[in-house]
Order: structure tokens, then sequence, then C-alpha cells
């Protein structure tokens, strides 16, 4: 037993299976993603970046209900409305602070038209505070933009809702 | 005129040297990562330039513009002087060093005690470091550090009268011709596992970097640097790592020598077989780093002092006893 131990230490045994072992295991596959060109799997649950959406037809699917503004723990959206000619209620502001915001998806879940819903995206950042202060102009275009992926993701999520 | 002429014709061969070290130093610390990585099956840098090459340039110059900050309880002389020295001493080692037979900056006839003196002077900056942060963590670190790297160097220089004893000569070129029959690392095996282990612990490396361990020391003599400054300790280090691994291919693995005196090996030029052998040292440095724990301090000192320096100098007894019978001592 002793001899053996004595053994093991004078000719670094030990030191030499290991090496071996690194040197196989530095062949084998990564384990991690190349990520900035290679992208992990999202949930269709997914709360990133927030989006506005619109209907096929164009019109925006806010009714200025403000569900989202009073449900928001973080108090991160701020909304204005007034009637538009035609009678229907529309925000004129449509403000979240992306910094305030902590990204929980009561906004998106208490909606009841799907308009305010938060998408796949989670590479928004900026190099300064200022560009985080989102308006309805940046919240639509990121509905136009995500329209495709957003609708698909409800529609997965929609059987477990 | 002739002396200036003399002055730029010298400053032309250093920097013919320097400028290659230095570019390398940025490509081994590339390949350490790289290696680190691929040992925890990771990617390690791989984006700047082709396969990630140029990560360490890009580090470089994020260090260059960034602040350096100068506590106000250092002294701040010896505390800027400290990363200028570890660096110099670094790079000046490389005067030695053959590349091919007459490839040599300087072909002193004391090379190797050269090289001895300077590394054993590279203590001197980390001691500055730790001394003029006026902090603790650095402090300790540089501490450990001094009485690791002069614990290891007495082996080492144990190890080296083992190969001058077979040589006869201090001069570096010579120590490699000696080696044109036979590479002393297959007479010297034990020596060169030694050298090869207490090189690891002159440079700072794993498994024996405890002047930096950041799980007890912050980053030991370092943690008040920032900057450039930090970055010149970290371009020291690695170019004394990449001395050592010369060191190692010089006194025990034939240097420029090609391995077997065949036309085809002979077609390569000597300096690449130099590289060669270096990158080969440097791999198994690398690959030490990724699988090795961290020695405990008391652990340091009895590997060295206990069994190292013993060993190492029953070798020599050995070795002289060895050649004083068979009558092989080199005459010069």
């Amino acid at each position: 037993m002793n001899i053996i131990r004595i053994f093991k230490t004078v000719f670094l045994i030990d030191f030499l299976t290991g090496l071996l072992i690194a040197i196989k295991e530095s062949f084998k596959p990564k384990k991690t993603l190349n990520y900035p060109f290679e992208k992990g799997k999202i949930s269709p649950r997914y709360r990133g970046e927030h989006a506005l959406r619109r209907y096929p037809n164009g019109e925006e699917r806010c009714i200025a209900c403000k569900l989202c503004e009073a449900v928001c723990p973080a108090q991160a959206i701020t909304i204005e409305s007034t009637a538009r000619e035609d009678g229907s209620r529309k925000t004129t502001r449509y403000d979240i602070d992306m910094l305030k915001c902590i990204y929980c998806g009561l906004c998106e879940e208490s909606c009841p038209v799907d308009a305010i819903v938060q998408g796949p995206n989670f590479e928004f950042a900026t190099h300064t505070r200022e560009e985080l202060y989102y308006n309805k102009e940046k919240l639509l275009e990121n509905g136009d933009r995500w329209e495709n992926v957003l609708a698909a993701n409800i529609k997965a999520d929609n059987p477990y809702r | 005129m002739e002396y200036i002429n003399l002055l730029f014709s010298e400053i032309y061969k250093i920097l013919y040297v320097l400028i290659p070290v230095l570019i390398s130093v940025a490509m081994i610390v590339w390949l350490d990562r790289r290696i680190w990585a691929f040992v925890q099956k990771r990617r390690g840098p791989n984006v700047v330039g082709p396969f990630g090459l140029f990560q360490t340039l890009a580090d470089a110059l994020k260090y260059i513009f960034k602040e350096i900050i100068i506590p106000a309880s250092s002294n701040k002389v010896i505390f800027i002087l400290a990363p200028i020295v570890t660096m110099t001493l670094a790079l000046i080692a490389w005067a030695v060093i053959p590349f091919s037979e007459n490839y040599v900056l300087a072909d002193i006839n004391v090379g190797i005690l050269y090289i001895f003196a300077i590394s054993s002077l590279g203590v001197y900056g980390i001691i500055m470091g730790g001394w003029a942060s006026n902090s603790k963590y650095p402090f300790l670190g540089s501490i450990r550090s001094a009485a690791q790297m002069v614990s290891y160097e007495v082996s080492i220089g144990v190890i080296i009268i083992n190969v001058l004893l077979c040589v006869g000569s201090l001069n570096l070129s010579d120590i490699v011709l000696a080696q044109e029959k036979i590479w002393f690392v297959i007479p010297l095996f034990p020596m060169f596992v030694i050298f090869f282990i207490s090189s690891l612990a002159e440079t700072n490396r794993p498994p024996f970097d405890l002047p930096e361990a950041e799980a007890e020391l912050v980053a030991g003599y370092q943690t008040e640097y920032s900057g450039m400054m930090y970055a010149m300790f970290w371009l020291g280090e690695y170019a004394n790592i990449l001395l050592m691994c010369a060191l190692g291919s010089i006194l025990f693995l034939g240097g420029w020598l090609a391995p077997i005196d065949t036309p085809l090996f002979e077609m390569v030029p000597p300096p690449a077989w130099l590289i060669l052998k270096i990158l080969f040292l440097f791999v198994l440095f690398a690959l030490i780093k990724a699988i090795v724990p961290r020695y405990r301090y008391d652990q340091l000192m009895r590997l060295g002092w206990k069994v190292f320096l013993p060993f190492s100098l029953i070798w020599v007894v050995l070795t002289s006893g060895y050649l004083l019978y068979f009558d092989l001592l080199p005459v010069y």
C-alpha cells in the first residue's frame, strides 16, 4: 500500500493521468455556445424587450385602457390618451422606462388586446441612459420589426394560458 | 559618425530580437487562454482576428486607454518603477538566448550565469510592487512570492550545475553544441522534470501561483495596479515564462538542434526547432495550469527545500562521480 503510494508520488502517476485526461477532453466537442454567432433556444414565453403590436390592417391594438400602467409594479409605464375623430380611444403617449422595468411580464399578462408584449429580443444595450426611455414610436417600431416572431410566440404559448 | 553607426546597428539588432519576442508573448497569452479553455471544453478567445489571434493586442489597446490609478498612500516612485523593472528584466535576459549558431545578440561566455542573475533580480519587481502599494494583500503576496522564487532558484541553480558538468562551459551556444550526440533530457531526465516544475514555481504559474492566489489575496502584488502598469506586469510575467521555456529547451532539449540528423530535418531552419521546443514546453505549462489545484504554502516550501534541493544535490554527486569514473569530463 505504502510502496504503491510512494511509487505514484515519485513517478507523478496521478499527475500524468490527469494530463492525459486533459488532452483527451480538449479534443471533445465544446459545451459552450459561440455566443454572438450562435444563440441559445428561447422559450415562447421569454420576457425580453417590449413591443406594441398592430392589427393586420395597420391599426394600433392599444385601446388606452391603462391596465398595464396600473399593474406595473415598477411604475415604468406612462400613458396619456384622447378620443380620436372616429370616436375610438387611442394613446397619445406610451412611454416605458426600460431602466425602471423589472421585466416581470405583468403588462403583457394584463393587456386585453395583446397590444403590449415582451418579445424574444434581449440584445438592446445602449451607450446612454436616454436611449432606454422608450416612447410610442420606438415601441411600435419594435412591434413591426418582431411581429412575425411575436405572433408565433403568442400562438405557441396560447394552450398554456 | 562611426559611433552613431555602431549605436544604430546595435539598436537594430536588439529590435530584431525584442520585437519577435514581444509579438510571441502576445501570441502565447492567447495560446494559454485557448488551451485553458479547450481543456475545460470552452472556446476561449476566438473573435478578434483569425482564431482570435489578435485578442491580446485588443486587450493591450484597452489597457493603454485605461486610467492609471496610483494609491494615495503608496510610495509613488517605487510603485511606478516596479512594473518597469519586471518587464525590463524579463526582456533583457533574451540577449544571450542563442536562436541558431550565429544568431545571438550577445555571445558572452557566462551566458547561463547572466540569465541566472537576471532571473534572480526578477524578484525585485514583485517585492517593490508589493511594498510600494502600501496595502495588505500586495504585501502578503510579494512576501510569499519572494520566498518562493528564492527557494526554487536554489534548486534550479543546482540543476544547472548538473548540465554544466556535462558541458564544461557556461556559454549557451556551447551548451547546445554539446548536445549534438544526445540531448541532456535523456541522461538527465529526472533533472529535466525537476527543472520544469521549478520553473513553474519560478514564474509563479499554477500550481505554484501563490503570490496571486485570487481566493485569498485578491491578485497578490498586482492588486493596486491598473491600466498599462498592470499590463506591463502581465507582459513581464509571460516574457519570463517564455524565457524559462527557452532555457529549458536550451539546457535539456538541444536548443536549435534537430531531433535527428537527417537531410529532411536539415531543411528546417535552426531557429524554428528552438521555437518548436519552446512551444512544446509552453503547451505543457498551459495544460498544467488547467489541471492542477494550487499548492498550500507549506507544501510549496517542503517541496522546494526538502525534496528538490536534496534530490538535485545527490544527482550532482552522481553525475560528477559518473563522469569522473568513466573519464568523460569535458576538457576546455
